[in-house]
């Protein structure tokens, strides 16, 4: 599966992210379950919200992050995201 | 003291708050402990408020409520609603027996995140039998009231050599639910279901036929409903990673205030649990002698202790050590390192060869008040 750009990721209905002050990293919490997020996979899902394209993502996250070739790692964790099952597309 | 609280002491990040042990089904594989009778002193509905404060502010995220029957508890409403208010993701854990769709979206205003509702079977006969109740009906209508007000759902079965074989009307009575998870959860023996163990154990046979069917409904329904099949430890080589190791993660409150490793904690003899009434829950987790006894590896025997795989699975179960050897810091026995492990494989292999005739002419006890001031008595003596 491939993530086109034009394509506006959705968290799906039964998981949450949630900043934890506790762990300092944000998870993904779902029925019986939840994921530690690494921090670059934090700020990725922070602001995948239904309205956003993958390329806006893209460009949201060079300018937060300056300096750092993001593009091809967003891809590819939007793509296992899928695969784990936490997102529609 | 075993284990070093320093390195090895996680944050209680699963909280399972067992509100009370009433409950109005009588499963005869009820995981609670066969003396629940003894338990009639619940916690107030402030003591709970002040256990979900103190357990999230030790790091819990996770809150399952449980019980027994969660919605005996009337104020299951305004549990959800702090417990929403303080970032947990809640699940409640229940038969179905006393929600209605009112309550459902009650829970739902209240922000529950998750509701689980177990079926005993796929047919209205043998769910109503191994329940006790006519609940069958309902819990179809809740399931749908569930789907209804949107939430995400579980529907979880327990097996055993009663149902074990209808896996598949099972599977597909949970995706006529609409269910988007289907947990079929093989007994395991302990508490209630270790005294019907007779009658409940599968065979190998039934576990290599509803394994098949479960790996093809796991394929055909991949992207819509999630099929977890767990087998019976019984019949493994390894031991289960219980409880992701002992004073880990996971925190259990009794309804009687009792804080427990896990669930089924309380059976262990010559251990006395600390009391949310008496000690915070960080006292609790962080120094009780119950908390640190079989924490991370020091107070691990041969053949734990050298073993490569002790990461992984902890040693496996303390609970079941101590119900098929006595010692409760032995090598769990599913473990075939254990010195014990041939002695659980001649008695599954034993009951393996019931007929099934045999099987289901074995009585079953059921789990009630009744049944359990009775092996109370019996084990006073």
């Amino acid at each position: 599966m491939s993530t086109a750009d034009q394509q506006t990721p959705a968290l799906r209905p039964m998981y949450r992210l949630q900043w934890e002050e506790a762990q300092g990293c944000y998870v993904l919490l779902y029925p019986e379950g939840m994921v530690k997020l690494s921090q670059s996979a934090g700020e990725i899902l922070n602001r995948v919200d239904g309205r956003r394209t993958v390329s806006e993502l893209v460009t949201d996250l060079q300018i937060a992050f300056p300096g750092a070739d993001l593009e091809q790692d967003v891809r590819n964790f939007l793509t296992q995201a899928q695969n784990h099952g936490w997102l529609d597309l | 003291m075993a284990g070093s609280i320093s390195d090895l002491t996680g944050q209680p990040l699963w909280l399972l708050a067992e509100l009370t042990y009433r409950c109005p089904l009588q499963c005869p594989y009820c995981s609670n402990p066969v003396d629940i009778s003894r338990y009639n002193n619940e916690l107030s509905t402030d003591e709970w408020l002040k256990v979900l404060r103190d357990a999230r502010s030790m790091g819990a995220m996770q809150l399952g409520f449980s019980g027994g029957e969660p919605l005996v508890r009337r104020d299951l409403e305004e549990l959800v609603t702090e417990a929403r208010r303080l970032g947990y993701y809640s699940n409640l854990i229940t038969s179905g027996v006393g929600m209605d769709a009112d309550r459902v979206a009650a829970f739902r205003e209240a922000g529950l995140d998750h509701i689980q509702i177990s079926f005993q079977a796929s047919s209205q006969d043998l769910n109503d039998f191994l329940g006790g109740t006519s609940s069958f009906e309902h819990k179809r209508a809740m399931a749908r009231a569930v789907k209804a007000q949107g939430y995400p759902m579980v529907l979880n079965v327990v097996l055993h050599r009663r149902n074990i074989d209808a896996i598949e009307d099972i599977i597909l009575m949970c995706r006529e639910l609409q269910a988007d998870f289907v947990e079929l959860a093989s007994t395991q023996y302990y508490g209630w279901s270790r005294i019907n163990l007779d009658a409940l154990l599968p065979t190998r046979e039934q576990l290599t036929r509803a394994e098949a069917v479960a790996r093809k409904y796991q394929a055909q329904f991949k992207d819509e409903m999630k099929v977890i099949y767990v087998v019976p430890d019984y019949f493994e080589e390894r031991p289960k990673a219980c409880m992701n190791g002992w004073g880990s993660i996971f925190l259990t409150i009794a309804p009687d205030g009792s804080a427990l490793p896990c669930h089924a904690a309380a059976s262990l003899p010559g251990m006395s649990f600390p009391n949310v009434k008496d000690l915070s829950i960080k006292e609790i987790w962080e120094h009780s002698d119950a908390f640190n006894r079989y924490r991370g590896f020091d107070w691990m025997p041969e053949p734990c202790r050298s073993c490569p795989e002790k990461q992984k699975d902890f040693g496996g179960c303390r609970c079941q050590a101590y119900m098929l050897t006595g010692d409760a810091a032995a090598t769990d026995p599913v473990c075939s390192k254990s010195p014990d492990h041939q002695q659980l494989v001649r008695q599954v292999e034993a009951l393996g060869k019931l007929s099934d005739e045999a099987a289901a002419s074995r009585p079953l006890v059921f789990r009630n008040m009744k049944n359990s001031r009775q092996l109370a008595a019996q084990s006073d003596h």
